[in-house]
């Protein structure tokens, strides 16, 4: 080649010059596990559905968020959300409202009308879930998507389980929950009513069924001895909620008393304000902090004039009026009394102590095992009868509707693998996606969405549900709030700040990819990674 | 911002691009097509400020112009490390020129473009700051007298790198080079010296003036993009750290820009006609201790003990330029 004057070397590109050579530390891409996704019992991929919901695709969102969670309308209004309790943005300024935005998808899905994906091919299989509660329902939805027969015996008159019988209506319309467990019917799941399983070995000796899932719940309401005269009028919760379903409501006075510190308890004092009584008092004999019962459902209790009592405990009951006694908390922080003695009007006691599993149809099965008045459950939710499992309230664990619906999608996993002859594992987790993690900065500054709350006046006198939805925008802006914690979703910041262009990117939906061919590892897009998806490794000589 | 800021994209206008942007709201650099003008395998240390700021401004030049630009380079690391005989990182029509006469090469440029009738290509002169604020200061100073029509962009990294980190008239006070050494009563650059070159090329009153730096792309780009909406002498001063020269960690470039801007020593802002138009307010504010303390050349300020009263004179400098400028936003955007 004719050169110029005094040039020897033929020019050519600086891409000759491989400067990835230069690095001892390499850049990789890799997800790891947002702290939403490790907090939700019934394992939600939050993450995922709400990254389709950022872009304005609701139903793929409501699409992602069914292939875990079945009753997405009833868990956005009762779910006490781990997850947002557990979210980064928590730390940066308020946690994203995945509730809001999961009740907003539930509700959406119900006035379109979506209908979750046809079921797998049918496997022949026939699977009995004994009570049509949350896990129930839930272990029936996943079995039935795998292409399993399903039928569910429910001792009540109506499916739905606590969250009909113990949830009350303010915060969850039963139009809500009649469309989503409709929507589980729909897929061709058998429900039989007012069908009370007695006796399970007779059930087993049937042989009908390839597997049998229980999950009756926990519907007796524990007793606690109160020394009370003729004429005091004592309730239990699970009763008292539970009589609201009917025609006529409780009778209960003007002045009530509601014995304990859980949910049920501020469930049934909010109940006897709408009923009408001008004083709900709950007693309960440890502190406001070391109460079993959620901030929420405290709080709103309180906003509704629900007064509380607190290091008292109910000695005695009588027509009209309670004898208390005031408690100490020990260094253990255990109740100790005092044997200081007060008195509070009350024309009725409700007791909320806790509730109890209804072993009586367990009979003579042998291999169950019972402690703690729960029936205990393997890792793969199967009791010690082979094909046999359980869940829900009934066995160890919290006792909530999300609890429930993790639980049932556990089992129908575990029931699958079972029928099919295999053994079911859970996929590795990913390493957590820490708040220091992050890189902040790019976040634009968002305060949360607050969903509007009933007024006050109306929340005490009606059962109008008190939290009421987003609408599309609001939505929106929530689900943009995401941090998208540990997982990519293409920023192009990678891209941009790379001083050697040595990002590759891939397309919509498909990322990036570093060029080790010219990567110099000067980990500038590890630090400016929003998200944190982006890890330095030692390169390996 | 001067630029509508794009709101509730999760990361608003401070990431490079989001997927959920359209095409018209994105970055220049978050397009698979952008130019590279600064291609792959230069020879540019680890997290190098320079390369990258120089990328985002001629890659947001070119598509300005509609490709249609011809770069002017001043001697520095940014010729040394991209054009080692026989290679070139540079994929844009680009002509070497001498350390301090880069501007005079550029107003030649657009003088003969002009002569031949060229008036659709754009001129582009760029410099370090020692090719800039020292050695090119006199050419410089003629390009904005005579108003020609050329868009000079100076990438500050506050010393002669290339040539083993001498002071120049862009290094702050207090800082280490190997000729101001981090020795005696004053250890570090004199307090007091240096120029400021934005301010000397508003004195001129050029049509327009701007500074950037390389932590907000966006900003960036449309000041570059402004730039080239004028003709005649146009100025933009880009802050590029370095690691090897300011002793810091390479993954630390972007992160040393932000906090050039967010404590105040760099003053982000634009003017026209030798008048500010607009600043960047800053967003969170931070003491200037948060920016010296990772940077090696300001060590002396931190060993055996915090040099309060050297940190504190560096603190009335950020001060000075908060007031000045007003950057401190009244309400949060």
């Amino acid at each position: 080649m004719e050169r110029p004057f005094a040039i020897t070397l033929e020019v050519g590109t600086s891409r000759h010059n491989k400067t990835g050579t230069w690095r001892v530390e390499r850049p990789v891409y890799l997800d790891r596990l947002p702290p939403c996704n490790e907090a939700c019992p019934a394992g939600e991929n939050i993450q995922g559905w709400l990254y389709h919901a950022e872009s304005g695709d609701y139903e793929l969102a409501w699409r992602k968020l069914m292939e875990d969670n079945p009753l997405p309308a009833v868990m956005g209004r009762v779910c006490y959300h781990p997850c947002q309790t557990a979210c980064n943005r928590g730390k940066l300024d308020e946690e994203v409202g995945i509730n809001s935005v999961e009740h907003f998808l539930g509700d959406l899905a119900i006035e379109k009308g979506w209908v979750p994906e046809t079921a797998r091919a049918d496997t022949g299989k026939q699977v009995l879930i004994i009570g049509a509660g949350p896990s129930g329902l839930s272990a029936a939805y996943h079995l039935r998507r795998q292409g399993h027969s399903v039928t569910i015996y429910e001792a009540g008159a109506n499916p739905g389980g606590m969250m009909r019988y113990g949830i009350p209506k303010y915060r969850l319309p039963r139009e809500v929950l009649d469309a989503e467990i409709q929507r589980i019917e729909a897929m061709g799941v058998e429900i039989f009513l007012n069908h009370k399983v007695e006796d399970l070995s007779a059930v087993l000796a049937e042989g009908h069924f390839d597997a049998i899932f229980l999950a009756i719940g926990a519907e007796i309401g524990k007793r606690a001895y109160v020394p009370a005269g003729e004429s005091a009028r004592i309730l239990d919760a699970v009763n008292f909620l539970h009589s609201m379903e009917g025609q006529t409501p409780p009778l209960l006075g003007r002045r009530v008393a509601i014995y304990g510190g859980g949910n049920t308890a501020m469930d049934a004092a909010r109940t006897a304000k709408r009923l009408g009584a001008t004083e709900a008092v709950v007693v309960y004999r440890r502190t406001r902090d070391r109460m079993p019962a959620h901030d929420i459902e405290v709080e709103e209790a309180v906003e509704e004039g629900v007064e509380m009592r607190w290091l008292s405990t109910v000695k005695h009951a009588d027509a009209g009026k309670l004898l208390l006694e005031k408690m100490t908390l020990d260094e253990k922080g255990m109740p100790v009394a005092t044997g200081e003695f007060e008195e509070l009007e009350a024309d009725s006691l409700i007791l909320a102590l806790g509730q109890e599993v209804d072993l009586e149809l367990l009979g003579n099965v042998e291999g169950v095992v019972v402690a703690d008045g729960v029936v205990q459950v393997d890792r793969n939710m199967m009791t010690g009868v082979p094909g046999l499992f359980a869940g829900g309230d009934m066995v160890p664990g919290d006792r909530t509707v999300t609890v429930g619906v993790g639980h049932g999608k556990l089992a129908a996993k575990n029931i699958d693998a079972w029928l099919r002859g295999t053994n079911y594992s859970r996929p590795e987790r990913h390493e957590l996606a820490a708040f220091e993690m992050l890189n902040t900065w790019y976040y634009s500054d968002a305060p949360q969405t607050v969903r509007a709350k009933l007024d006050v006046a109306r929340r005490r006198s009606t059962f109008d549900e008190v939290v009421q939805g987003l609408d599309e925008s609001n939505a929106l802006f929530e689900a943009r709030r995401c941090l998208s914690c540990g997982n990519c979703f293409e920023c192009d910041n990678c891209y941009g700040v790379c001083p050697d262009n040595s990002v590759v990117k891939l397309g919509p939906g498909l990322r990036y990819e570093f060029d080790y061919d010219y990567c110099k590892g000067c980990g500038i897009c590890v630090q400016e990674c929003p998200c944190g998806a982006i890890r330095m490794e030692p390169e390996i000589i | 911002m001067p630029f509508q800021p794009i709101k509730f994209y999760q990361t608003g206008s401070f990431v490079v691009g989001n997927r959920l942007l359209s095409e018209d709201q994105r970055s220049v650099q978050s397009s698979e097509d952008r130019t590279n003008s600064l291609t792959l395998g230069h020879r540019a240390c680890q997290g190098c400020g320079e390369a990258l700021g120089a990328r985002y401004a001629l890659d947001a030049a070119m598509r300005a112009s509609g490709n249609q630009i011809v770069v002017a380079n001043a001697t520095g690391c940014l010729e040394v490390f991209t054009t080692p005989f026989p290679e070139t990182s540079w994929q844009i029509p680009w002509i070497h020129s001498l350390f301090g006469n880069s501007a005079a090469v550029g107003t030649g440029i657009a003088a003969a473009l002009r002569a031949k009738g060229r008036h659709d290509i754009r001129v582009v002169a760029q410099a370090g700051d020692g090719g800039t604020v020292d050695i090119g200061f006199g050419p410089l100073s003629g390009m904005f007298e005579r108003n020609d029509d050329v868009l000079f962009i100076c990438y500050d990294n506050e010393a002669y790198m290339n040539t083993g980190v001498q002071r120049s008239g862009a290094t702050p006070p207090a800082a280490r080079t190997a000729t101001t050494d981090a020795v005696g009563p004053h250890p570090g650059e004199d307090f007091g010296k240096g120029k400021n070159l934005p301010l000397i090329a508003m004195a001129h009153e050029i049509p327009y003036v701007a500074t950037a730096t390389v932590a907000e792309l966006r900003d960036l780009e449309y000041k570059v993009e402004k730039a080239m909406s004028f003709h005649g002498a146009r100025y933009i001063h880009v802050l590029v750290p370095c690691p090897l020269g300011w002793g810091s960690a390479p993954s630390d470039t972007i992160r040393l820009s932000r906090m050039a801007k967010e404590t105040g020593l760099f003053p982000v802002f634009e003017a026209e006609g030798g008048d500010v138009i607009s600043v960047s307010k800053i967003r969170h504010p931070l003491p200037v201790e948060e920016y010296l303390r990772p940077q090696r050349r300001y060590q002396h300020l931190f060993r055996p003990q915090p040099n309060t009263e050297t940190i504190g004179r560096i603190q009335a400098i950020a001060d000075k330029n908060i007031s000045r400028f007003g950057l401190l936003q009244s309400e949060p955007e």
